[in-house]
């Protein structure tokens, strides 16, 4: 049977080109990969080349030709032997169309007058279905995080930096394919001393050094997790996975989904994250906003040692990629954690960690001193302040802070990193989609200031949030 | 093309050197010849196909055909082990043919269609398959270097006796993250086989305008990896060369090297203005070196084949691509409830 041979696109966004050259002539053989034509776009001259053998029956479309819109019959193939005068008569044969977003399949009239566009694909059109539930005013409960701990459970005072060890020991002893990796892990004991003594218990294999390479060992953990196993990558500081972030957004966020949810990368990556103290621009930087940006991950960043030990081990079992954020000055800090043969706790579940009536303080990992420290000097001044600690950063337990917000009325968001498009302006608008009703007041951001950090101590101090500016914002929110 | 004219083997050390001497690359077997043929005619036509339907709108965005460099992973796929994995970059379509992905559901990803291998979600630069052991399909050069590294990390900590096959382009060569895995792999010793599929074009940028060091197989000198160039348009040698890394590799010695010096027929992707390189080069590669060519040629002359029996052939690999493109055709595109799955998978209790 003669076939047509269309006018190609050569390009994602061609629409028409010139038929510049016919190189074969009617009646002459073809096999596949024969050029048979040349063609012009606005961007270059291309081939045309042969897919199917045969004999170049008709020519449809001239030399020098201009304007041939893609799909357009140019040609007809017909098999050896073939009656061609026959071929000649045959109509054109349409492309079938991708039927996304119901156009009507463009006609060769339309295209002439350039009025059909190239078909769309169905993701990029708008339709009711495709979007986001709208935002609709929430009422109901939040998250109640009292029963995480059962009652009468022995508790024991650790440090931040002891209850992490404590969760990756815990599960790599629970399971074989978990194993951590990163500069100065192993031999060195951590240079937090976060990883102190898993070397000694579970071995080189296992508690792997690199070399100083964030790129390549980023890169090197998403692979083998994709193979299955589960490693923990730590970052000797958040800011150098800077280097590392392609393989973070690109590899590991994105495959679950790029595969059709056959292949996801169940790794932890963690380390300390924002500033620590005179170390400078370049050592003090808070990623929360930068990763909170990304579906495809979780974000946690817990504030004390019993979360952090009872997220990271959801983490280290959870089948996502978590980006789990910890902050140096945390690490030294000591809190009561539950004395359980096993401790998790669910990702993406904030906790109230002051109950009151009066405002709402929303925080999170070091940001939660300041929102403490305020809240104890507000109840002096008779103001009684809830303080939310959010824990996960992504998924947002918005449910928690909008309950707690028709409740108070009042919010402020207390960060440390930058203001612009930060982990607060979200919980800020958040609050804007599903309580706006039932603000009485703006929603106030307290957060580090919009410059890099600076070395100078008292220009370091400046540069952070401080318990007197969160103070000052729940005040002007309660209109005191 | 002098360079991919040259024979198999150029080893840096130890023993590959000496199995690797001019000369000294097998014959295949007749059934060899065919299954090789097939193959790469498999792919050839596939590719050919897709282009036919990028041109008809069928597929958007980028498509990179493999067309000219169907020997590298023909070869490759002979010389490895059930069980071994594959990764690569967006040229990917021939790697999932050899790995025994269904030619259909690949095309139907090429065409956005829900019986794609990623449901239509990937495209033609994303597609994986656990079965299969194909680990994508990843778009952003030099990336799946490193992703090779861990997989081949992954058997080094499992100890199962797997081979990461990771291949790059020239181009992906020149990234800083494949000589960080070059170091840890080495370092390690992890069964990786690092396959640069030299096709002379990073881009539009020939090698010798991008690369200070033009022959890659030296790419891991200074860390004491392995390399060697291979024709890489020769089946029988890419193949020769292929066991030889692959033992290497599975026996626990650590990374290998394999330049494949072979040639992409078409444009870097469909909108290539092909304004860096003449037209004469290009019909001197498919005239003289064209890998399927050789194979065919083999088969007529020394294993006696008639005409018919490859026109039987091909009309079969023609039969399953056309079954693949009518698939890919007439497949719905993903119900519209797709937009939201396979972003987080559910955390077990």
């Amino acid at each position: 049977m003669p076939t047509d041979i269309l006018m190609p696109a050569l390009s994602p966004t061609m629409e028409q080109g010139k038929l510049a050259k016919w190189l074969k002539k009617e009646g002459d053989k073809v096999k596949p990969g024969d050029v048979l034509a040349e063609i012009e776009t606005d961007k270059a001259t291309m081939e045309v080349e042969a897919i199917d053998e045969g004999v170049l029956a008709k020519i449809l479309v001239p030399d020098d030709t201009d304007n041939v819109a893609v799909n357009t019959p140019i040609a007809i193939l017909a098999e050896e032997g073939e009656d061609v005068s026959a071929a000649s008569a045959k109509p054109a044969a349409r492309a079938p169309q991708p039927n996304g977003g119901g156009q009507p399949a463009p006609t060769p009239d339309m295209q002439a007058e350039g009025l059909a566009d190239r078909p769309a694909p169905a993701a990029r059109e708008g339709t009711d279905q495709r979007q986001p539930a709208p935002a609709v005013m929430r009422s109901g409960n939040g998250y109640d995080a009292s029963a995480e701990i059962p009652e009468g459970t022995e508790m024991v005072n650790m440090t931040v930096r002891e209850a992490l060890r404590d969760a990756m020991a815990e599960e790599m002893r629970r399971d074989k394919d978990v194993f951590v990796m990163g500069e100065e892990v192993a031999e060195y004991q951590g240079a937090y001393k976060v990883t102190q003594g898993l070397l000694q218990e579970f071995g080189p294999k296992r508690v792997v050094d690199t070399p100083i390479t964030e790129h390549g060992f980023a890169g090197l953990g998403v692979g083998a997790a994709l193979s299955g196993l589960k490693p923990i990558i730590e970052f000797m500081t958040f800011n150098f996975a800077m280097q590392a972030i392609d393989h973070l957004i690109n590899s590991a966020a994105k495959t679950l989904y790029m595969s059709g949810g056959q292949m996801g990368a169940p790794i932890v990556f963690r380390g300390p994250n924002g500033a620590a103290a005179r170390v400078g621009a370049q050592h003090s930087q808070d990623y929360a906003a930068w990763y909170s940006n990304v579906p495809g991950l979780k974000v946690v960043m817990p504030y004390t040692a019993s979360d952090a030990k009872g997220l990271l081990k959801s983490a280290i079992r959870d089948p996502n990629p978590v980006i789990f954020l910890e902050n140096e000055i945390l690490y030294g800090q000591t809190f009561p954690v539950p004395k359980l043969e096993d401790f998790t706790l669910p990702i993406g579940k904030a906790r109230i960690h002051r109950p009151g009536k009066d405002v709402t303080i929303v925080s999170w990992a070091i940001g939660m001193t300041y929102a403490i420290k305020a809240a104890a000097e507000l109840e002096k001044e008779g103001i009684d302040a809830e303080v939310i600690d959010l824990r996960t950063i992504r998924p947002m337990d918005v449910a928690t802070i909008v309950a707690s917000v028709q409740k108070t009325a009042r919010c402020v968001v207390v960060e440390e990193g930058w203001p612009q498009s930060g982990v607060a302006a979200e919980v800020g608008m958040k609050i804007m989609e599903e309580a706006f009703d039932y603000l009485d007041a703006p929603v106030v951001r307290i957060t580090g200031k919009d410059v890099p950090m600076p070395y100078a101590a008292n220009l370091e101090k400046l540069a952070l949030p401080n318990v007197g500016e969160v103070v000052q914002a729940v005040k002007a929110v309660s209109y005191r | 093309m002098a360079a991919a004219a040259r024979t198999a083997g150029r080893a840096q050390k130890g023993t590959a050197r000496d199995a690797a001497k001019k000369g000294e690359i097998p014959d295949f077997s007749k059934d060899e010849e065919l299954h090789a043929y097939r193959e790469m005619l498999l792919i050839r036509r596939f590719e050919e196909k897709a282009g036919q339907m990028y041109g008809m709108g069928l597929i958007g965005g980028f498509c990179h055909l493999y067309i000219g460099q169907e020997a590298v992973v023909v070869g490759m796929q002979m010389a490895s082990k059930d069980g071994d994995q594959v990764i690569t970059g967006y040229r990917d379509h021939g790697h999932m043919l050899v790995c025994g992905m269904d030619p259909k559901g690949v095309m139907a990803e090429l065409t956005g269609r829900r019986g794609g291998y990623s449901k239509g979600k990937g495209g033609s630069m994303h597609m994986f398959s656990k079965e299969k052991q194909f680990y994508g399909g990843h778009g952003i050069v030099g990336g799946q270097v490193s992703l090779g590294t861990g997989l081949g990390f992954a058997n080094w900590y499992r100890e199962d006796g797997r081979v990461s096959l990771t291949y790059f382009g020239d181009g992906a060569a020149n990234q800083g993250q494949v000589y960080e895995s070059f170091n840890m792999a080495e370092l390690w010793k992890l069964p990786v086989v690092y396959v640069i599929e030299n096709n002379r074009y990073a881009m539009g940028t020939a090698v010798h305008r991008s690369s200070a060091q033009t022959d890659f197989s030296k790419r891991g000198v200074s860390f004491n990896i392995p390399g060697e160039q291979v024709d890489g348009m020769d089946v029988r040698a890419v193949r020769e060369a292929g066991s030889r890394a692959i033992d290497y590799c599975r026996s626990g010695k650590g990374p290998y090297i394999l330049e494949m010096q072979t040639y992409r027929y078409r444009g870097h992707s469909m909108s290539d203005p092909a304004k860096y390189r003449t037209k004469d080069e290009v019909t001197r590669m498919r005239e003289e070196h064209d890998p399927i060519e050789q194979v065919r040629r083999r088969l007529l002359d020394r294993w006696k084949l008639g005409e018919d029996e490859l026109k039987a052939i091909d009309g079969k690999v023609r039969e399953v691509v056309n079954e693949a493109a009518e698939f890919a055709t007439h497949d719905p595109e993903p119900d519209v409830a797709e937009l939201w799955t396979d972003i987080l998978l559910e955390a077990r209790a």
